[in-house]
């Protein structure tokens, strides 16, 4: 049992920051617009965030400073991609080294430093279940919020209008322009939403999982979430279920370690990279699938005018 | 009322690329000035540290050119995947593969004098380049995996495979169980080019690179059905060109050319293999490319101000105690401002006045 | 004079770097109207059409609506002001369904939707099914979307760009009923085509552009055709002469059942094909497009490879073509013009001579894998000069040419390695009446020298006009052939809706 909790309780903490990023990027993905500086943008909401609860004590605080300051990151892809015209691809590589020289300079006087941690939120009995309350009622507040915007993003993708908008603007932006659908706007918007996320995620990374900054801490989870979108072929329940069972294998890494196994670090390292090439792989061959199921539009140059 | 409107150009110029770059550099400049603000630096003392500075003693041009031998390989091959819209982002890895190749061969013959060891060396890194992009080759043309998020998975994975092997089996056996190999003989490293600094025969290598990149990129049919590819997939589908011909290719060449750079870095300055080898050579590549405007003349340029940013961060780092996390947003400002003005290669911004309206007659 | 027109446009002016779209322009729409704007491609009927609708701005000149004065800066403002527009090329969200596309349009909930989508359907004949994904709809659905929407934004005018196009003859009477409807309600309809007949058929005034200018205001049941051709065309438009020289008529492309499954789900799959071309004869499939042209001429070209589930053989001058990617055929004298001229038949930010290589590289231009510069430049030159394309020279962009220049340039391109057999898709769509005519007259020409050619085309007319044989597709399957000068127009409308047995009857009793 206990293993068990520890397997649950772990995996639910390790895949938060990756589902706070992957929604934000999902969202942006089905608008159309693919964001490659995810992980410059995670790196430099990790650095605010730690500096932010740092310096003020407090976690709002610091969530807030991080979601800012990664959304910031992301207008800037927003306006090259959307006002410049310039390629995805290419923009997002920007900003994502833009985002993690920025990390470091941000971070550069508190690299190694801890802070407390954000605290367990009391849920009374809830709590207090055995087995069931350890598992899933013994976090902190994030990880429900990230629960909390896996039901939001899906809601709102799949069940209103903005969603419609968002999906039929990442179909055919001419069309959705012709119909007078401020395609620009919801698109930045999206965009804007996705880089706040993956600010938020980096944060929970430096103030909550570790917590600490370290410089190169993010460690490609940006780009893994990339990988997320592709593997959950952009359907919000498929891309969390990625998210938590890449959660797991960081576990697993840790367990490794706690049972003394003879298996040289590295090896364990590499396994997310490793799962998600194979995974790539598996669900990209299936082109019709994937044709079916992308948002038309994504990574292509903006053409109204 | 006259007014000011974007319009396409009709005819491609050899100057918008240069103006757009010159931009760039200039935005960086300004965006650099602000930077040093925030760091209590004043402006033009910090820009002459990291672009005036290292030009003025020959140690640091012959830094410059050390640091753009790597630069200008990884860049050129880059570029010609790019041109065809096949991103390979992880020359960084490819380039760490191709210095394990070469070390291998290092330790396995150390002790020896032969003059085909380098040679030797050389193909191994530039093979082993090949086969780590070649698997991300493999993937999307086989499985149309993005080969943007498997070579940056496969950066990953070399990086860990580095620190395992300079850990264990390549670890120097008399060196203080330090994580690094031995320090490679006389045979296994590049000659001097420069006497009285480290550059070395890379460099030469490099230069060579960029003249078969300047023919096989204006004369070859190879490339020019990659270009096709690139920029009207469907036009290079109609045309007959074989868009996996172009993925290997262009991972093929990239790889080798990162691999290359590899072997460049451990016999040439570092003379071992460590788990430091590169400051991120492989993504500094990416914006070399990218603001050399994807040509092999104007990548030579860009590697040279992309090493001057390196060599001048250290230099800021030493002078003015600024974090060299600078030239990490040095770099992502030339590649972002570039971005952004290069609408302007395609485009040009004109004032109309009404007048002028009515003289331009219908074409047809 | 009692009634306000519910459009007044006065001197409404709209430049672009190359070309002077609109010049001066007048219009006036009245409440329950069908008005025609009509005029021959590059006319400016487009660009006129968008200024109304909100997506370009004019340079100069007023636009009242409803007697007062307004500036339509966006879409949006001229659907709030009432004006609805139905788009040439469908703005539909393939994955979305019926009632979530219009629901983009038109507030309220999807449910709320669906059940004025069905009241509607009925009131306006527009049959749809509001639940249905567009996906896997056809053509004629597709715009029966487009018209709802339009309808249920409840507007004053409604502006219809060459909505026949896309239709088989019978679906057209079917739309003029709607139509008809529509403008007894009250509803003023813009009406944008180049085909007289309709216009004649169903309109009230017709607004006759050319180059930008209005050339005249006439009353539609009037006029004739001859006299609107005149006023449209500005001259007299030479038929295509026909030479008595032919080639001997042997079959040069053979297709035997010929299957394809295309990737798409949801586009028809071809079903069991035979199609043979002659040298001296021009062959013409006609048919509403999404019908499996494109996986035709696809598979002709060697554009798409074929699966496991395929099969059939295409056998050209006796040698089978099998797995031969595109190059290789071209190599054995098979070329092909494709529907879209930018991006697919040219390299937009390519050069001509750039993009005279690319279909003719094999033909001696490369020597150890380096491209001969001068002599790729020399071919394009020629190309520009035997086709008379205006342009900037060899060095100007594919995408500063006309569509008409640019689709000259690349018909030349492939003319220039003299084809045995030749493959067209829509050569003339979208090109103006003179460049069209040029195009079809070097088709006319290279079939007397011997060539084999086949014509996809909408266009029932340029399909009687030009052709020898003609093909019918509907759902992936192709008509047997029937002779041009016997066919009738009817039949061959009746076989673009299914129905191939009035075809062959008929064609049985010629014989």
């Amino acid at each position: 049992m206990d293993v068990l909790v520890f397997i649950v309780s772990g995996t639910l903490a390790a895949a938060t920051a990756l589902i706070f990023a992957a929604m934000g990027e999902l969202v942006a993905e089905k608008s159309g617009v693919l964001n490659l500086g995810i992980e410059g943008m995670m790196a430099t909401g990790a650095a605010m965030g730690f500096v932010a609860v740092s310096l003020s004590g407090s976690y709002t605080v610091g969530f807030v400073a991080a979601a800012v300051l990664g959304c910031l990151l992301s207008l800037v892809h927003a306006v090259l991609t959307l006002v410049f015209r310039a390629d995805q691809t290419a923009s997002g590589l920007a900003i994502g080294i833009l985002g993690l020289g920025l990390s470091s300079a941000i971070g550069k006087s508190y690299e190694g430093r801890t802070v407390a941690g954000l605290p367990e939120l009391n849920l009374g009995p809830l709590s207090d279940i055995p087995v069931i309350g350890e598992m899933f009622f013994q976090q902190d507040i994030m990880v429900y919020l990230s629960i909390a915007l896996i039901f939001a993003t899906w809601y709102v993708l799949t069940r209103t209008k903005l969603g419609l908008v968002i999906r039929a603007i990442g179909e055919s932006p001419e069309n959705a322009h012709a119909l007078g659908l401020k395609v620009r706007l919801i698109r930045a918007g999206c965009v804007g939403f996705g880089g706040a996320m993956a600010g938020i995620g980096g944060a929970y990374m430096s103030t909550a999982y570790t917590p600490l900054w370290a410089e190169g801490m993010i460690a490609g989870r940006g780009w893994i979430v990339v990988a997320l979108t592709v593997f959950g072929t952009w359907i919000v329940p498929r891309v969390a279920f990625g998210a938590y069972l890449f959660g797991s294998m960081s576990l697993l890494e840790l367990s490794i370690q706690a049972f003394g196994w003879n298996i040289p670090s590295q090896a364990m390292s590499v396994l997310p990279y490793v799962v998600t090439i194979i995974m790539l792989a598996v669900i990209s061959r299936n082109l019709a699938f994937i044709r079916l199921n992308s948002p038309a539009s994504l990574g292509a140059v903006l053409k109204i005018s | 009322m006259s007014r000011l409107v974007i319009e396409s150009r009709p005819e491609r110029t050899v100057w918008a690329p240069i103006q757009v770059s010159l931009l760039a550099v200039l935005l960086t400049c300004l965006g650099g000035s602000v930077l040093f603000m925030i760091y209590g630096v004043p402006p033009l003392k910090g820009l002459d540290a990291i672009f005036i500075d290292p030009l003025r003693t020959s140690y640091g041009v012959g830094e410059i050119l050390l640091k753009m031998a790597p630069l200008l390989l990884i860049a050129q091959g880059l570029a010609i995947g790019f041109r065809a819209q096949i991103w390979n982002i992880g020359a960084e890895g490819q380039l760490i593969v191709g210095a394990i190749a070469a070390t291998a061969l290092a330790i396995q013959f150390q002790g020896t004098t032969s003059p085909l060891l380098l040679p030797a060396m050389i193909i191994a890194g530039m093979m082993g380049g090949m086969v780590w992009a070649g698997i991300a080759a493999l993937l999307r043309a086989q499985f149309n995996a993005n080969e943007i998020l498997v070579t940056f998975m496969l950066t990953s994975v070399a990086l860990q495979l580095l620190y395992y092997l300079v850990a264990g089996p390549m670890r120097d056996p008399s060196g203080f169980n330090f994580p690094q190999s031995i320090r490679f003989d006389a045979a296994a490293k590049f000659p001097i080019l420069i006497e009285g600094t480290r550059v070395n025969a890379s460099l030469f290598i490099g230069l060579v690179a960029s003249l078969i990149a300047v023919i096989f990129v204006q004369r070859s049919l190879v490339s020019y059905k990659m270009s096709v590819g690139g920029i009207a997939p469907a036009a290079a589908t109609y045309a007959g060109y074989s868009s996996k011909k172009a993925i290997w290719l262009a991972l093929l060449i990239s790889g080798g050319a990162a691999g290359m750079a590899g072997v460049g870095e451990v016999s040439g300055p570092l003379g071992m293999l460590q788990r430091n080898i590169s400051p991120g050579y492989g993504y500094a590549g990416i914006i070399v490319a990218v603001l050399g405007g994807l040509h092999p003349i104007g990548i030579i340029f860009a590697s040279a101000l992309m090493a001057l940013v390196y060599v001048g961060g250290d230099f800021a780092l030493l002078s003015l105690g600024v974090p060299n996390a600078v030239t990490g947003i040095f770099q992502g400002m030339l590649l972002t401002f570039y971005l952004a003005c290069s609408f302007l290669l395609t485009s040009r911004i004109r004032w109309i006045k009404p007048d002028a309206l009515k003289q331009e007659a219908p074409a047809d | 004079m009692v009634e306000t027109p519910l459009l007044r446009l006065r001197g409404v002016t709209k430049a672009y770097p190359a070309v002077l779209a609109n010049d001066a322009v007048d219009l006036d729409v009245m409440p329950g109207e069908i008005h025609a704007v009509l005029g021959e491609n590059g006319a400016g009927k487009s660009t006129l059409m968008k200024i109304i609708y909100g997506s370009v701005r004019p340079d100069a000149g007023t636009v009242e609506w409803r007697g007062e004065q307004v500036d339509i800066q966006s879409p949006l403002k001229a659907r709030d002001l009432g004006i609805g527009m139905v788009f040439q090329h469908f703005s539909l969200f393939e994955t979305l369904t019926a009632a979530e596309n219009i629901s983009l349009a038109v507030p309220g909930t999807i449910a709320d939707l669906s059940t004025r989508i069905r009241a509607a359907s009925a009131q306006f004949g527009l049959d749809v099914e509001p639940d249905s994904r567009v996906q896997a709809m056809t053509v004629g659905e597709r715009q029966r979307i487009e018209i709802l929407r339009c309808i249920l934004q409840e507007p004053k005018l409604i502006i219809m760009d060459e909505p026949t196009s896309v239709l088989p003859p019978q679906g057209i009477a079917k739309l003029f009923e709607t139509l008809r409807r529509l403008a007894s309600e009250g509803i003023g309809i813009i009406f944008i085509s180049h085909k007289l007949d309709e216009i004649k058929a169903l309109c009230d005034t017709a607004t006759v552009m050319r180059g930008g200018r209005v050339v005249g205001v006439v009353d539609a049941k009037v006029e004739d055709a001859r006299s609107l051709t005149r006023l449209m065309i500005g001259r007299e438009i030479a038929a295509p002469s026909h030479s008595a020289e032919r080639g001997d008529g042997h079959a040069v492309l053979e297709v035997a059942g010929l299957n394809h499954t295309p990737l798409d789900p949801f586009a028809p799959a071809l079903k069991d094909i035979s199609l043979t071309l002659r040298s001296g004869q021009i062959t013409g499939i006609a048919g509403v497009s999404g019908n499996g042209q494109d996986a035709l001429t696809r598979a002709l070209a060697g554009e798409i490879v074929q699966g496991s589930q395929d099969a059939g053989t295409i056998v050209l001058e006796g040698a089978e073509l099998g797995a031969d990617t595109p190059d290789q055929r071209r190599t054995k004298g098979l070329h092909f013009v494709p529907e879209e001229r930018l991006g697919r038949g040219a390299v937009p930010i390519h050069t001509l001579s750039e993009n005279t290589g690319l279909t003719t590289h094999h033909a001696g231009l490369v020597n150890w894998g380096m491209v001969k510069l001068g002599k790729r430049r020399a071919l394009a030159q020629g190309t520009i000069e035997a086709m008379d394309v205006r342009c900037g020279g060899p060095d100007a962009t594919a995408q500063s040419l006309s569509g008409g220049n640019l689709q000259k340039f690349i018909v030349g391109r492939e003319l220039a390695l003299r084809p045995k057999v030749l493959i067209a898709s829509q050569p003339t769509w979208g090109v103006d009446v003179g460049a069209a005519a040029a195009i079809r007259q070097k088709l006319i020409d290279l079939r007397d020298e011997g060539a084999a050619i086949l014509i996809v085309s909408e266009e029932i007319e340029e399909i009687f006009e030009i052709c020898d044989t003609i093909q019918v597709m509907f759902r992936g399957q192709l008509s047997p052939p029937v002779q041009a000068q016997t066919a009738s127009i009817d039949d061959v409308g009746l076989a673009m809706a299914g129905d191939f047995d009035a075809l062959v009857l008929r064609e049985a009793a010629h014989v």
